[in-house]
């Protein structure tokens, strides 16, 4: 398999920070490893977008991951985050797959409005259900690793390897499904939808595998956020954590696959200083941010690292 | 019987009142094809003027009965100016890109005037419940209704039937409609399509406001109120078609009978059966009741 420089340096980069992890500060571990989950989701975003499509509801996949992680720890008490992150990824993949069946059908607006739809359906489900906490959540705790419990401290470093782990599958894996036949379809669909079909190619089924590439991919993103942060709850699937991903993918550009995890930690950061200085003023940030990034920089940070190699080779 | 009577009451009232909140919505899209995102801080916005205008209205005796016109009429020109100002100086230039796109740039702006509320405002609630209790009640059976209720479908007809005739009757309104159908074609018989679309899409953030202004009595004014109202508002231009007034009017009143049965009879799915019924007429009808069909462009 043929990689890309700049997603060699990429790895490159989460095996010297995962190296690192014992001497990083605590807060900035946490940001990190919630912009990897972050990521994760918005991985799935960018091919769509790769497709022509943007979803607003893809939290309803991060959120039923993190569901599935809290449940399985409340109610079964399953505590061992690797059985919890594949159970939350399969079941999130089971979920895109049925709704794939329906949403491969829809393109340009009303693939986004429809995911919309679904991703309310959830909170409107989670709002109301008493036992798993209604608006409050609940939080999830006690998890263990392989039958050893670390103490929080090392529960930290094993989140944070494990997303870093999952980060790095993730972007050998998607950029495997790129470099595919499969994969160099999509901007085909992208640009001209009937062309590519009369090339023998089918967009419905390309979509369905994608929708549920990008489910399973939000589902370990949502796993993780719930162990990290140790609470959930039904905010996992509104429509503003569809938007905020929506953001970190057009911040990060779909010009590679390493742009949505770099958009992401870019949100951490952003958020994170915002948050601290001026609490009711952040959303604003954020959207100056996505407006400047829209009007200045249409194809993403990512862009400028392209062009920058660009105008160094000449 | 009787049971049945009150849900149709409460079923028509929501109706109403989700008709006010998403006309704006589907009348943007269907002349310019933005579905604005900001509607929901130009309909938070409508509530802090109407708000703030009652507070002072009723502390200085003006005569109580004029306070609906000022109210409504305050939310209407004030989200008209902020409407004109985004669209002059922002959106103006971002026609060529495309829809979602554009929809983006409405949410980042959806991001900035939420924002920009709480600084004008704080975050305490404020409320405004004289005009509401200046009206009075009715009462159905044994049932006791307030007056407010009638007041709201009443401002849901005016809103749909004006709109109607000003479309089909008036000679703006039938240059709008040319203009919808064709923009070059239009903009080449001489209709001056830039004024158009400004004036459509002020108009429309001002309908989000005065929805917000006719709202106002009947809750508490918080940060962030229009986040809801905006989810809501699409379910329903959605599921009616995008741009159709017919559709938006028939899916506010499906929307709201069933969330009014579901709200009497299984209180646990009040906000899921409002999705449910979206998702449901889009699977059967993929771009909405009322939507014409579209050629496939090669």
């Amino acid at each position: 398999m043929k990689l890309d420089k700049s997603l060699v340096v990429m790895l490159g980069l989460l095996v010297a920070i995962f190296a690192a992890s014992p001497w990083i500060p605590q807060w900035i571990l946490f940001i990190i490893t919630l912009a990897g989950a972050n990521g994760l989701v918005v991985l799935g975003l960018m091919l769509f977008m790769r497709l022509g499509l943007v979803s607003f509801g893809q939290a309803l996949f991060f959120c039923a991951g993190a569901y599935t992680t809290g449940m399985l720890s409340l109610l079964l008490k399953v505590s061992d985050i690797i059985l919890l992150m594949v159970a939350s990824g399969i079941i999130a993949g089971l979920l895109a797959y049925l709704l794939g069946f329906l949403l491969a059908k829809y393109r340009a607006i009303f693939f986004g409005l429809l995911s919309l739809a679904f991703s309310m359906i959830l909170y409107g489900v989670l709002v109301k259900s008493e036992t798993l906490g209604s608006t409050d959540g609940f939080t999830v705790n006690g998890l263990t690793i392989l039958g050893l419990v670390p103490d929080p401290t090392q529960m930290k470093i094993v989140l944070f390897g494990i997303t870093i782990i999952v980060v790095m599958a993730s972007l050998l894996f998607v950029n495997m499904v790129l470099k595919s036949p499969r994969g160099l379809l999509l901007t085909a669909i992208r640009d001209n939808e009937i062309r590519a079909e009369y090339m023998g190619a089918s967009a419905k089924s390309t979509i369905h595998l994608i929708y549920v590439i990008a489910g399973v991919l939000s589902g370990f993103g949502g796993a993780i956020a719930a162990m990290v942060s140790g609470h959930i709850d039904p905010n996992m699937t509104f429509w503003t954590t569809s938007g905020e991903f929506v953001f970190i993918a057009i911040l990060g550009g779909i010009g590679s696959v390493s742009a949505p995890f770099i958009g992401a930690l870019i949100f951490g950061v952003i958020q994170t200083i915002a948050y601290g200085y001026s609490p009711n003023t952040w959303q604003m940030t954020i959207g100056i941010c996505l407006i400047a990034v829209i009007l200045v920089l249409p194809d993403g940070l990512w862009s400028l690292m392209a062009k920058m190699r660009k105008n160094s080779r000449v | 019987m009787s049971n049945l009577l009150i849900v149709l009451i409460d079923g028509i009232n929501y109706a109403a009142w989700l008709f006010i909140s998403a006309v704006g919505l589907t009348l943007i899209y269907g002349v310019m094809r933005v579905l604005n995102v900001a509607h929901a801080s130009f309909y938070a916005f409508g509530c802090y003027v109407a708000v703030t205008l009652a507070g002072f209205w009723f502390s200085h005796n003006y005569p109580p009965h004029l306070s609906f016109f000022a109210l409504f009429g305050a939310s209407f020109v004030a989200g008209f100016i902020v409407g004109w100002i985004l669209e002059r100086f922002l959106l103006r230039y971002q026609y060529a890109k495309d829809e979602v796109v554009i929809l983006l740039i409405t949410y980042a702006v959806f991001l900035i005037l939420d924002d920009v509320l709480k600084l004008i405002w704080g975050v305490d609630p404020y409320y405004a419940s004289d005009p509401y209790e200046l009206l009075g009640n009715f009462s159905v059976g044994e049932m006791i209704y307030p007056n407010y209720y009638l007041l709201m479908v009443g401002a849901a007809l005016i809103l749909g039937l004006g709109l109607t005739y000003m479309l089909k009757m008036t000679r703006s309104g039938k240059l709008l409609v040319s203009v919808i159908h064709d923009r070059e074609i239009s903009s080449a018989m001489g209709i001056n399509v830039g004024r158009f679309f400004s004036l459509t899409f002020s108009f429309g953030c001002a309908l989000a406001a005065i929805a917000g202004g006719i709202t106002t009595p009947t809750i508490s004014v918080v940060p962030g109120l229009g986040v809801d109202v905006i989810v809501l508002s699409f379910a329903v231009v959605v599921t009616g078609g995008l741009g159709s007034l017919p559709g938006t009017a028939l899916a506010a009143i499906i929307m709201g009978v069933v969330r009014s049965f579901c709200v009497h009879y299984v209180p646990q799915l009040e906000l899921f059966v409002i999705f449910s019924v979206m998702a449901l007429v889009l699977v059967f009808r993929p771009r909405g009741l009322f939507s014409l069909a579209e050629a496939r462009k090669i």
